[in-house]
């Protein structure tokens, strides 16, 4: 591990009762890296990421953020360190009593951001990153597509400029082409605004087009962690399943990666 | 470069060069969304009174950190172009060339409608109409599934049936005799009171028994499971809303009033009634409880007058009125419930609906009761 580490996990071990989840997992997240964090249903990813938010506390170890170490942290850092979050929950946790300009516009009235007219410009400037139009901000969440959904849970992820992204399984329940156009969204969006992304995904084709970094989850350990290539070279027979070819899917060659 | 430190940032500055004309404006500090929220309140006014000189010298080299929000809130501020004169850094000008390729939306406002009085009132009555008539409806489709499960008793939902009254019957137990208890008792001392007065102490037995048994245990039950399983009731099928599981039975073929309604509308008016009789032992044992320390009048000669001073059919009465109670809160909590739109406010908002429609339908149907058998079981 060299230089600093956006998000560090060091030795951490998660419980819940007697059912291990995690056993000394490390990590460490440079600036700008894209990670995504793979691994089947049930191995704790969607756990280790809500650690790394702080929703949960791990049993045993440590994860800092920002050099920050999240045991311990007063009320008022987390605060700080939350604003700094961007976060893009699974089925988007759009506020459903709120239309999409609300929601979007809730963690900058939460902030206590001065002036109305400025958290409209905003949210308008949010809308055209991930390219919603003027007429889907008066919409209700439940009026939209799921790549809306998606689209505008991402803009609300994203308006408090965060330097951290977590985004949790974010082409579920897209079909392939919508699925596609906002991983391009996001790899447009990170090379605009350089943050840091953590990502959970099962969606193979998004570790090639997007991530930086690859992490696998198996067995209730970190089995490979590093570029694409690294982990394809790694010998774990979770691997050698998820990325070269079992239950009919076609082999993934190294040669892909990139 | 990613900032690690959490400590405040540096707030954004303006200066305005004084003696010159056309600026310098030079400004400072950190023009990022977190230096913004700690900005002084006047920045915005102060910056936008230093762009409406159009041919003013800008300089943001003294600018430490600037983000999409500070560079988008300066190029809004600058009517989304740059200043003819204007001096940055190398690295912020990519922050600004993005705005020129890039349109953004402006928001239109909801055009103003006028409303007439009278629209409201339409309103209001052609919703009252429909809850009537989707209201009907489901008493309808309740008979008619009636009818359906006694051609076929196989097919009643007995697990259903019995949940709904285990949660609303035994759950309820301790609640209702408690009010019922207390209720009896204060109604015991205040009448014992007035009583007193005019040596008719042996007619509290006539006033608590028939008050009891004919009015305050089948309204005090019905207020209690309305307010307790009507909204969980309500609450039970908006989630099932919302969480999509409704769509799921009907996609499996299986009949939301038959096993959603027709085991909560039956659960209710079975259980009810025996509610009904165990507040009305509760309350009955308050007030005797309270005749005895007010007015010496033993448990013995309470329960012995009892029977005398009401007349059985009020206890009959009291039951009917049970069921009645029971299919019009079941009734109205799944029509409610029903009626719930996949989102977090329309369920808080129909529950308390279906609270306050099952309250006030019980006491209108109370009052029917009332008038209907005002010549049957007095004394």
């Amino acid at each position: 591990m060299s230089g600093r580490c956006v998000i560090r996990v060091e030795h951490v071990w998660t419980c819940f009762g007697e059912h291990l989840v995690h056993q000394d997992i490390n990590l460490c997240l440079e600036p700008g890296d894209i990670l995504g964090l793979v691994g089947v249903s049930g191995s704790g990813k969607t756990t280790l990421m809500r650690e790394m938010i702080g929703l949960l506390t791990p049993s045993r170890g440590e994860i800092s953020v920002f050099d920050v170490p999240l045991s311990g942290i007063s009320v008022e850092n987390r605060q700080r360190l939350r604003s700094r979050f961007g976060v893009l929950f699974q089925g988007g946790a759009l506020f459903s009593a709120l239309n999409v300009f609300d929601n979007i516009a809730f963690p900058l009235r939460e902030l206590r951001f001065p002036g109305a007219l400025l958290i409209e410009q905003l949210v308008c400037m949010k809308l055209a990153m991930v390219r919603l139009e003027a007429k889907d901000a008066m919409r209700m969440p439940a009026e939209l597509s799921g790549g809306m959904v998606k689209r505008a849970a991402l803009a609300r992820a994203l308006i408090l400029e965060p330097d951290l992204l977590f985004l949790d399984e974010p082409t579920s329940g897209l079909d392939p082409l919508s699925g596609q156009e906002f991983v391009d969204l996001v790899a447009a969006l990170h090379r605009e605004l350089g943050f840091t992304v953590v990502m959970i995904t099962h969606d193979l084709s998004i570790l090639t087009d997007l991530c930086t970094r690859v992490a696998v989850l198996a067995d209730h350990r970190l089995v490979a962690s590093g570029t694409l290539d690294s982990v394809l070279a790694c010998s774990h027979p979770f691997v050698h399943d998820f990325f070269h070819g079992r239950r009919g899917r076609p082999p993934f060659e190294s040669g892909e990666a990139g | 470069m990613v900032d690690f430190s959490l400590a405040e940032v540096e707030p954004p500055t303006i200066e305005v060069a004084t003696g010159r004309e056309n600026g310098p404006v030079t400004l400072g500090g950190s023009w990022n969304l977190r230096g913004l929220c700690s900005a002084s309140p006047d920045w915005c006014e102060k910056l936008t009174a230093c762009a409406k000189d159009v041919s003013a010298e800008w300089d943001l080299r003294n600018i430490g950190a600037l983000d999409s929000a500070g560079s988008f809130i300066l190029w809004q501020a600058w009517g989304a172009r740059l200043p003819e004169q204007i001096r940055l850094r190398a690295e912020h000008e990519a922050l600004f060339s993005r705005w020129e390729q890039r349109p953004v939306p402006k928001l239109q406002p909801a055009p103003r409608r006028s409303r007439p009085f009278l629209i409201p009132l339409h309103r209001a009555l052609s919703a009252f109409l429909e809850h009537v008539l989707e209201l009907v409806s489901l008493l309808g489709r309740f008979v008619l599934d009636l009818g359906y499960l006694m051609r076929r008793p196989r097919d009643i939902p007995w697990r259903e049936l019995s949940a709904t009254i285990h949660k609303t019957g035994s759950q309820a137990l301790v609640i209702t005799a408690l009010v019922g208890f207390l209720i009896g008792t204060v109604l015991s001392y205040l009448s014992a009171l007035q009583l007193k007065e005019f040596g008719a102490q042996s007619y509290i037995v006539n006033i608590l028994g028939l008050s009891i048994i004919r009015e305050l245990g089948p309204m005090l039950s019905a207020i209690l499971v309305a307010g307790r399983s009507g909204s969980a009731i309500t609450a039970g099928i908006g989630v099932m809303r919302v969480t999509e599981e409704l769509d799921a039975l009907a996609a499996l073929g299986v009949s939301h009033s038959l096993r959603l309604v027709l085991p909560k509308v039956l659960a209710l008016m079975i259980v009810l009634p025996l509610l009904i009789v165990w507040t009305d032992v509760a309350a009955l044992i308050g007030g005797a409880s309270s005749a005895m320390l007010t007015l010496d009048i033993g448990y013995h000669p309470f329960f012995l007058k009892l029977p005398n001073a009401v007349p059985v059919v009020n206890f009959t009465i009291g039951l009917a009125k049970g069921s009645v109670f029971g299919l019009c809160i079941a009734l109205i909590a799944c029509h409610f419930g029903f009626r719930i739109e996949p989102n977090t406010e329309s369920l808080g908002r129909e529950t308390t609906r279906s609270v306050v429609t099952s309250i006030t339908t019980v006491i209108l149907a109370d009052a029917l009761f009332g008038i209907v058998f005002r010549n049957v079981g007095m004394p």
